[in-house]
């Protein structure tokens, strides 16, 4: 909302000199915060100058000037002052008074102004526009101030004249205090914050009686048990000329409040809006058949709406009609066929109010939000439409030169706000003020509300524009916002003893701590997906949740896994010219089973505890959001220095880093060859804690590195958090340590190639037993000395014994046993 | 073993042993020239070996003087040896040291910097402020049903503030399913699983339809926090929040309440804070948004607001880093670009 502080000053003592910053001030205490300034920006010298005569001079570029002789004062000595001007329009004629800008004055742009040569004359200022004053859009002319009704002499400083010198405030009004949405309103609580006096716009017209005029409300399905219209004032105003100008002041007033000035009568209706917060509507009043019915629309009824379009009503949106059908969508649109125009005469004014939801429902149906709709959806004070339709029915008298008619309509059945019993003491339990009964009931009045006591404290009426007081603490918000926020005191609760973090938490930093130190850098990506994300990992047939108004239309795929997006943040890093990479996400995935179905079909209403089963249905509407932790590298794991060559990063990293989370996590990390189709085929491996995968870690596949513009070698990996977390939980039991010495032996035996190392181990370890207490691959050899086909695994064994120093003779046997099972196994034979 | 041949004592023989030996020990110039002298002037066949040797055939009544003779000379030059032993031997040390010398400036790396993001670490710092108070860390899903985000937060379906926050919904359409605007669903939860009294924080992503620049981002992240118990007041709501704002800021950090309006907290305010070491200077910066919980969100979770009441309040966890930490742009933090994170390294 902008308030322009002319018009504000008008129903509320400003002090003499309070600019923008002050009003600001005043206003963010009662809760309209600050959004912004806004003024004309212009500054002296302007004047009225009188068009003494002028040349056309048609130019070599086929544009044709004026060179204008324009007086614009008298000097001291009595004599004209008159200047020479050039001047591109020519919509005025000698004798015009018009607006010069003189040179040292400054217009919006900012665009100073001085004497300057051009066309071959030296032109000592400029004749001003609509535009270029900040009065709207007019770009077409200049301004004849005749237009505007105004003859003042050569000279006047026309910054005054036309109101120039105005600023508004623009505050930000929250959706409850719909009734801030005028200077009715702001003046309010601008006197409630300063103390200042108040003068109710409402109250400050004398309200005439009108009758006569037929005006029907028939809801016969009222939205949520509340009928669409409550109040419908209707005044008529004859003999008036809609062509003439509306007033330099009022232009100027709407224009710093936001609005466009488009014809005196819709000026006029905009005007009265902004001042009393009452949305106004005027018709043709020959083009209305008969009286007006407020009613739902029918089935297939339609409208051609003031913007030309014709909308299908829905059976929900409230209309006015007349006998002819629908005329206007009510407190959303007016009808083109009872538009007022230039040839109108007698205009039939509305100031009505209507159900907010009902209107919010119809403006975001047909997506029609206007300054009318936003008003009604957020409560407009029902008493407030007789003296609006008053008040335009004055100004167009004033402005257009018709008189009042006594046809109108009256039919005012807005119900009085419900009485609300506000316990003594019920304010300081809430907002641990002392406030002394005073300062409860002083506030209440002060904001309108009606007070009686009743047993141990009172029963508030709120004021017909504050429907947004309900309940006492709606009432104990406007004590303590009234007396100030400042008054609030500190006091620390005590919450009864915590348990700390969940495991989840403190393994997800640990987590996050290890790779971090680890050198991997965690980013934060977006969830967003597209089609071609989704396949990359999970396939083109992965059932997905999609965004229903995503801003990427692309991407509005939930990710079903953090890969593809890491994918794309290395992309972007290696484009800004940061080759070598590791990144990491810990983060929610979203994975709707395939085939099951989303979403419930209704949410329960109002506010008490949905049963059980209720919130059963509501917990299985939504898809399981695990948490997964995935990591990326690229380019060198160790960068080139002196005496350091660069070692390119790959698989071997990303199952570092495996089992690095798998640490944090409490779990050892079993690995074994996997494959998925979008790794490469001989570095994928799966993941695994006892039987159960976890997870995946490999190469992507060179040719989809490729054609995400990343080179061949892209070590990826991913984790399912929550199954390490599950899978980690329980306390370990720490294993006494042997002080005995251990025997060490390494053991080399033969394979066929393609059994791979990790099983070999895994069966050493296995028939070695217990004495064997670390076990390590430490060469693969293949070559000469060994048959075709075959390979040599060597392993570094660590054996101890709990409770007493073994013998080599001991560890010999023990191992002995280790390659028995893998020579049963696998075939294994110790390597001559 | 090998028996040296015997050399008759005299002291001329003894001096010159002993003068051989030393002069020997002198020229030894490392220790494999040492190792050498040893072995020809104090080994088995040395002259000084086959003078002590002697010493079985010397008649009884010299052998006391004759044996002083030759063990004395034997001692000087045992302690001559171990002298020129330790000098070579710390020569050789101090040689090889300055061998191995390397330019530190010069190490190169062993590896990438790491680092975490900022944002992860700040809502673990603003969390912790809460755990230290007893206070519990709730999660809750990114994809929520309606209800939770909206109804049961008292926001009616047909207020214009259900429209004003800019809601991503999920297909299908009318199945009440949506990215939650804020962490309040959380809130929700926790009065529904967690019971009475409760003090909660619940950090976490949220999603606005905003496009992406430099002030705006469509994913973000908050952190909120409720506190319902009996008789918890709107002064207890400042107390909390002033002391989260000194932990986090300083002693000097102060706090402001401004009226304002969210349909799950009435009294509803918003929450500046001022600290006179801010960078840009001491102001008063928009910081969150706060109240005494809507009796109707106590209501819609089972709670008897005539029992129990309390506060919740919430703060942007972006805009939180970017005042505390300069960040100018909102791209910096969700672009993934790995400078960014690194500067920060894992410090909280």
């Amino acid at each position: 909302m902008r308030i322009p502080l002319s018009w504000l000053r008008e129903w509320a003592d400003l002090p003499e000199g309070a600019d923008a910053d002050y009003v600001h001030a005043a206003l963010v205490k009662v809760g309209l915060e600050e959004e912004a300034v806004h003024g004309t920006a212009i500054s002296g010298p302007v004047v009225v100058g009188e068009v003494l005569e002028y040349v056309d001079e048609p130019q070599k570029n086929g544009k044709t000037i004026r060179w204008c002789q324009v007086r614009t004062g008298t000097t001291e000595s009595g004599e004209s002052e008159v200047r020479g001007i050039v001047c591109g329009a020519h919509n005025f004629h000698v004798g015009d008074k018009v607006v010069v800008a003189l040179p040292g004055a400054e217009l919006p742009g900012p665009f100073p102004i001085s004497a300057r040569k051009t066309y071959g004359h030296v032109s000592d200022g400029m004749i001003a526009s609509a535009r270029e004053l900040g009065l709207g859009d007019e770009h077409d002319g200049i301004v004849r101030l005749v237009t505007l009704g105004l003859d003042p002499e050569p000279g006047t400083d026309a910054i005054a004249l036309l109101g120039l010198d105005d600023v508004a405030v623009e505050v930000n009004v929250t959706p409850d205090r719909g009734y801030t949405l005028s200077i009715r309103g702001i003046a309010r609580e601008y006197s409630h914050a300063t103390g200042a006096v108040f003068r109710d716009p409402a109250k400050a017209f004398e309200v005439g009686e009108a009758d006569g005029f037929s005006v029907e409300v028939k809801d016969h399905s009222p939205i949520r048990g509340r009928r669409g219209c409550d109040v419908f004032v209707t005044r008529v105003v004859r003999d008036i000329d809609p062509t003439r100008p509306t007033p330099g002041w009022m232009v100027a007033r709407l224009a710093l409040a936001g609005i466009r000035s488009i014809s005196l009568p819709v000026d006029i209706a905009n005007y009265v809006m902004l001042e009393l917060g009452q949305p106004i509507h005027a018709y043709d009043l020959e083009k209305v058949a008969g009286g007006i019915t407020v009613r739902r629309a029918v089935v297939g009824e339609t409208l051609v709406t003031l913007d030309d379009q014709t909308r299908t009503l829905d059976t929900e949106d409230l209309l006015i009609t007349d006998v002819s059908g629908p005329i206007g969508l009510a407190g959303v649109m007016g009808g083109a066929s009872t538009e007022v125009s230039d040839s109108t005469t007698d205009v039939l004014i509305e100031a009505a109010n209507f159900d907010p939801v009902s209107i919010s429902r119809t403006a975001r149906r047909h997506k029609l939000p206007s300054e009318a709709s936003k008003r009604f959806a957020r409560g407009v004070d029902p008493l407030v439409a007789a003296p609006a339709a008053q008040r335009v029915a004055d100004l167009l008298v004033e402005h257009a030169g018709g008189t009042i008619d006594s046809l109108g309509s009256e039919w005012i059945e807005a119900k009085r706000p419900a009485e609300i019993a506000l316990p003594d003491g019920y304010v300081d339990s809430l907002i641990g003020v002392d406030y002394s009964l005073d300062e409860v009931t002083d506030s209440l009045s002060a904001i309108g509300c009606q007070i009686r006591l009743e047993g141990d404290g009172w029963m508030v009426e709120p004021p017909s524009w504050r429907p947004d007081l309900v309940d006492a603490p709606s009432l104990a918000e406007e004590v303590a916002r009234i007396v100030g926020y400042d008054r609030i005191p500190a006091a620390l609760p005590v919450a009864p003893p915590g348990r700390g973090l969940t495991r989840s938490q403190r393994v997800r930093r640990a987590i996050g701590a290890s790779l971090a130190a680890a050198g991997l850098s965690e980013v934060l990506n977006y969830p967003f997906s597209t089609a071609e994300q989704i396949a990359m990992i999970d396939g083109e047939d992965a059932a997905t949740m999609r965004l229903a108004n995503a801003l990427d239309a692309e991407a509005a795929h939930l990710r079903r896994s953090l890969i593809p997006a890491l994918v794309a943040t290395a992309h972007r890093n290696r484009s800004r010219g940061l080759s070598d990479l590791a990144i990491f996400e810990i983060g929610r995935v979203f994975r709707p089973e395939a085939g099951a179905s989303y979403g419930v079909d209704a949410v329960p209403f109002g506010s008490a505890r949905p049963s059980d089963d209720v919130l059963a249905d509501l917990d299985a509407s939504i898809p399981p959001q695990p948490w997964r932790v995935a990591a990326l590298v690229v380019g060198d794991r160790r960068p080139r220095g002196i005496g350091q060559p660069a070692e390119p990063a790959g698989i071997a990293d990303v199952i570092a880093a495996a089992h690095l989370v798998a640490n944090a996590a409490g779990v050892a990390l079993d690995v074994r060859q996997g494959n998925h189709d979008a790794l490469h085929p001989g570095r994928t491996a799966e993941l695994l804690v006892g039987d159960r995968v976890v997870g995946l870690a490999g190469e992507l596949l060179p040719r989809l590195a490729l054609e995400n513009d990343l080179p061949r070698r892209v070590g990826v990996l991913e984790l399912d958090l929550d199954a390490l977390i599950e899978l980690g939980e329980g306390d370990l039991v720490a294993e006494s340590l042997s002080a005995y010495p251990a025997a060490t032996q390494d053991l080399s035996l033969v394979v066929p190639v393609d059994v791979p190392a990790g099983d070999v181990r895994a069966a050493v370890i296995e028939g070695a037993g217990e004495l064997l207490e670390a076990a390590t691959l430490i060469d693969d050899y293949r070559g000469d000395g060994l048959e075709a086909g075959t390979k040599s695994i060597t392993l570094a064994l660590r054996f101890r014994a709990a409770d007493r120093t073994l013998t080599q003779a001991e560890a010999t046997e023990a191992k002995m046993a280790g390659l028995a099972v893998a020579a049963e196994r696998f075939g294994a034979s110790l390597r001559a | 073993m090998l028996v040296p041949d015997s050399l008759p004592i005299t002291d001329d023989a003894v001096a010159s042993a002993v003068d051989a030996a030393l002069d020997a020990i002198d020229a030894a110039g490392d220790t494999a020239a040492l190792k050498a002298a040893r072995s020809a002037h104090a080994g088995e066949q040395s002259a000084l070996a086959r003078l002590n040797a002697s010493l079985r055939d010397v008649p009884a009544e010299q052998k006391a003087a004759l044996g002083k003779l030759v063990g004395q000379a034997r001692g000087r030059v045992q302690q001559a040896f171990a002298a020129r032993e330790a000098t070579l031997a710390a020569e050789e040390e101090t040689r090889a040291l300055a061998a191995e010398a390397i330019d530190v400036t010069a190490i190169a790396p062993l590896g990438l910097r790491g680092g975490r993001h900022p944002l992860t670490t700040l809502m673990e710092q603003m969390s912790d402020i809460f755990v230290a108070m007893g206070w519990e860390v709730a999660e809750g899903p990114e994809l929520e049903n309606e209800w939770y985000n909206f109804d049961a937060l008292n926001f009616d379906p047909d207020h214009p503030a259900r429209a004003m926050q800019d809601t991503f919904f999920v297909e299908p359409e009318d199945a009440h399913l949506l990215m939650r605007t804020h962490t309040s669903p959380v809130q929700v939860r926790a009065l529904l699983e967690r019971g009475l009294p409760l003090y909660v924080v619940a950090p976490g992503r949220v999603f606005r339809t905003d496009e992406l620049d430099a002030t705006h981002t469509p994913v973000f992240h908050q952190i909120e926090g409720i506190a319902i118990d009996k008789g918890l007041t709107m002064a207890h709501l400042r107390g909390t929040l002033e002391h989260m704002a000194r932990t986090m800021f300083g002693e000097g950090a102060r706090i402001r309440l401004r009226p304002s309006y969210f349909p799950f907290t009435e009294p509803s305010a918003e929450l500046d804070v001022w600290h006179p070491t801010f960078r840009g200077g001491a102001r008063w910066i928009e910081w969150g948004g706060c109240g005494m919980v809507n009796p109707n969100v106590l209501r819609a979770a089972g709670v008897d607001p005539e029992v129990y009441q309390g506060f919740a309040f919430g703060m942007g966890i972006e805009r939180t880093l970017m005042f505390r930490n300069e960040v100018h742009d909102m791209r910096d933090m969700v672009e993934g670009d790995v400078r960014f994170t690194q500067q920060f390294g894992v410090s909280a």
